[in-house]
Formats: C-alpha cells, sequence, structure tokens
C-alpha cells in the first residue's frame, strides 16, 4: 500500500511540476532548443530546480534503504554504448519535432487535444517496438 | 513574461521532489519513459500497478488544478499530423533504446553524476538543437 502511495504522490508531483514551470508548452521547450531563434532559457530553470532535491535525495540515500524496503538502484555499470546514443540522438530529433517528451506529453493530456492524443498514440506505437528495434540491432553488432 | 523563469524554478523544484520522494520511498528511479514504456511493452510484469498509480497522479494531477482554478493551458502544439507522429515515434523509440528520457537520464542521473545520464542528455539535446537549427532557421520547414 504504502509504495502504491509513494507512486500516485510523486506521479502527481511531477504533473504539477511540469504543468507550473510550462513545460507542457511545446513553444517553450522548442524555444529552448531553438538557440539560432529567439532563444527561451525557461527549460534549464526548470532543469536547474529539479536538479537540487534530487541531487539532495541522493545524498541521503548513503548508508539507508527506501522507506518501502529493498534497495536503491545501484548506478548502471555498462557506462556508455551503441542503444545509449542512438536511442539519445533519436529522442532528441522528436523532442525537437513537436516540443514534447514522455512526461509533459502526459501531463497535458487532458488538455493537449488531438495533437496530444496523437502523439501519446504515436509515441506508445514507438515504445512497443522498441524492444524489437533494440534485438535487431545487437544481432547485427554481434555479427560484426 | 518576465516571471517565467521563476515559475520555471518553482515547477522544477517540484518535479525534484517527486522524483525525491519517489527514490527515497519507493527506492525507484522516476524516469516517465521507463515507467510508460514497461506498461507498454510487456516488461511491467508484477509492477503495473505502481506505474498506473504514478501515471493516474500525472495525468489527474494537472485536470484538478486546472478545474479548481478555472485555468485553461495550452500545449501549442500544432503543426501537421504527419511530423507529430515521427516525433511520437521517434520519442517512443529513441528513449527505450537508450533507456530513459528527460526525467530519468536528466533529472535522476545528473543528480548522482551518472555519466550516462549526463552524455544521453548532452546528446539529445544537442541532436534537438540541431534539429531546430536545420528544420526552422535554416530550411524554414517548421
Amino acid at each position: 500500500m504504502l509504495r502504491f502511495g509513494f507512486s500516485l504522490i510523486s506521479g502527481a508531483l511531477f504533473g504539477l511540476g511540469l504543468l507550473i514551470s510550462g513545460m507542457t508548452d511545446t513553444k517553450k521547450v522548442q524555444g529552448f532548443l531553438d538557440i539560432l531563434g529567439a532563444w527561451d532559457p525557461t527549460l534549464a530553470f526548470v532543469m536547474g530546480g529539479a536538479l537540487v532535491p534530487m541531487a539532495l535525495a541522493w545524498r541521503w540515500t548513503r548508508g539507508r534503504a527506501p522507506l518501502v524496503g529493498g534497495a536503491f538502484p545501484a548506478l548502471p555499470a555498462a557506462p556508455l554504448d551503441r542503444n545509449l546514443i542512438l536511442g539519445s540522438l533519436l529522442f532528441g530529433i522528436g523532442w525537437a519535432l513537436a516540443g514534447l517528451c514522455p512526461g509533459p506529453a502526459l501531463a497535458s493530456l487532458s488538455f493537449g487535444g488531438a495533437q496530444g492524443l496523437l502523439f501519446v498514440a504515436a509515441m506508445a506505437l514507438g515504445m512497443r517496438i522498441a524492444p524489437a528495434l533494440r534485438l535487431v540491432l545487437d544481432r547485427r553488432a554481434a555479427k560484426a | 513574461m518576465p516571471q517565467d523563469w521563476i515559475l520555471g524554478l518553482l515547477g522544477g523544484a517540484l518535479i525534484g521532489c517527486a522524483g525525491a520522494l519517489y527514490l527515497l520511498g519507493a527506492g525507484r528511479i522516476m524516469g516517465a519513459s521507463g515507467i510508460v514504456g514497461g506498461l507498454v511493452d510487456g516488461t511491467a510484469r508484477n509492477t503495473w500497478a505502481e506505474r498506473l498509480l504514478f501515471l493516474v497522479g500525472l495525468v489527474g494531477a494537472p485536470v484538478l488544478v486546472t478545474q479548481i482554478f478555472g485555468l485553461s493551458p495550452a500545449t501549442n502544439a500544432t503543426g501537421p499530423g504527419a511530423v507529430l507522429i515521427a516525433a511520437g515515434l521517434l520519442v517512443g523509440l529513441g528513449t527505450r533504446l537508450a533507456n530513459g528520457c528527460t526525467s530519468g537520464h536528466g533529472v535522476c542521473g545528473i543528480s548522482r553524476l551518472s555519466p550516462r545520464g549526463i552524455v544521453a542528455s548532452l546528446l539529445y539535446i544537442g541532436a534537438g538543437m540541431a534539429t531546430l537549427a536545420l528544420l526552422r532557421q535554416a530550411w524554414g520547414l517548421i
């Protein structure tokens, strides 16, 4: 039950933060990425504001355990691989095209209209076929 | 608006608190693409209920706030459907291939100085900037 409570409240705080910060407005996100246009630095302030409590939280995890028990997630061992690089590049292109990434796309679902729904549906489809793409890429890498 | 950066900082702090609560309470990384992706590709297994509740909060909190305060925020997502579909596909594929997006690699990864999170964030921000520099500023397409 406790775990479910943390999930619901974290999701709600996340959605609220995205709405207040203006990150559900695709113009502000594209404005940040459009460095040769009328640059909008808001996203940098959002990231800065988010990193402070999150960095404090990581510090606090040392020598402790999550409230629901178990262990905190370890730092991933494989530092950089091809999937991380290729995936991040593809993500960045899509992010710039629409001005939406997964969090804000979902937070704006109730007021984003047909465009928002279309984006989320396409995103879900992309996520659905991602494991197959990963398999193909890994096979090709193993052959090479 | 001149107070955009204040709202940005405030909203950002809320996002950071959400991630901190999810980490310290549930022991999980708050990554939007990972939480949704696990539900969509069937890898969630016995964690589907907590993922679904996170989504209920994420989608539902803005509904409550906009109703209570009578706000009508706009996403300003215009542009042809084909561009939105291409964008969605790229975001879905890319974030799952990279195992993270702006929340997982960005907020949660950078704050613990994870090399993967930092490199991923530099790459998606760089790719996004290059995309708009070419498609909007150089070619006037979007």
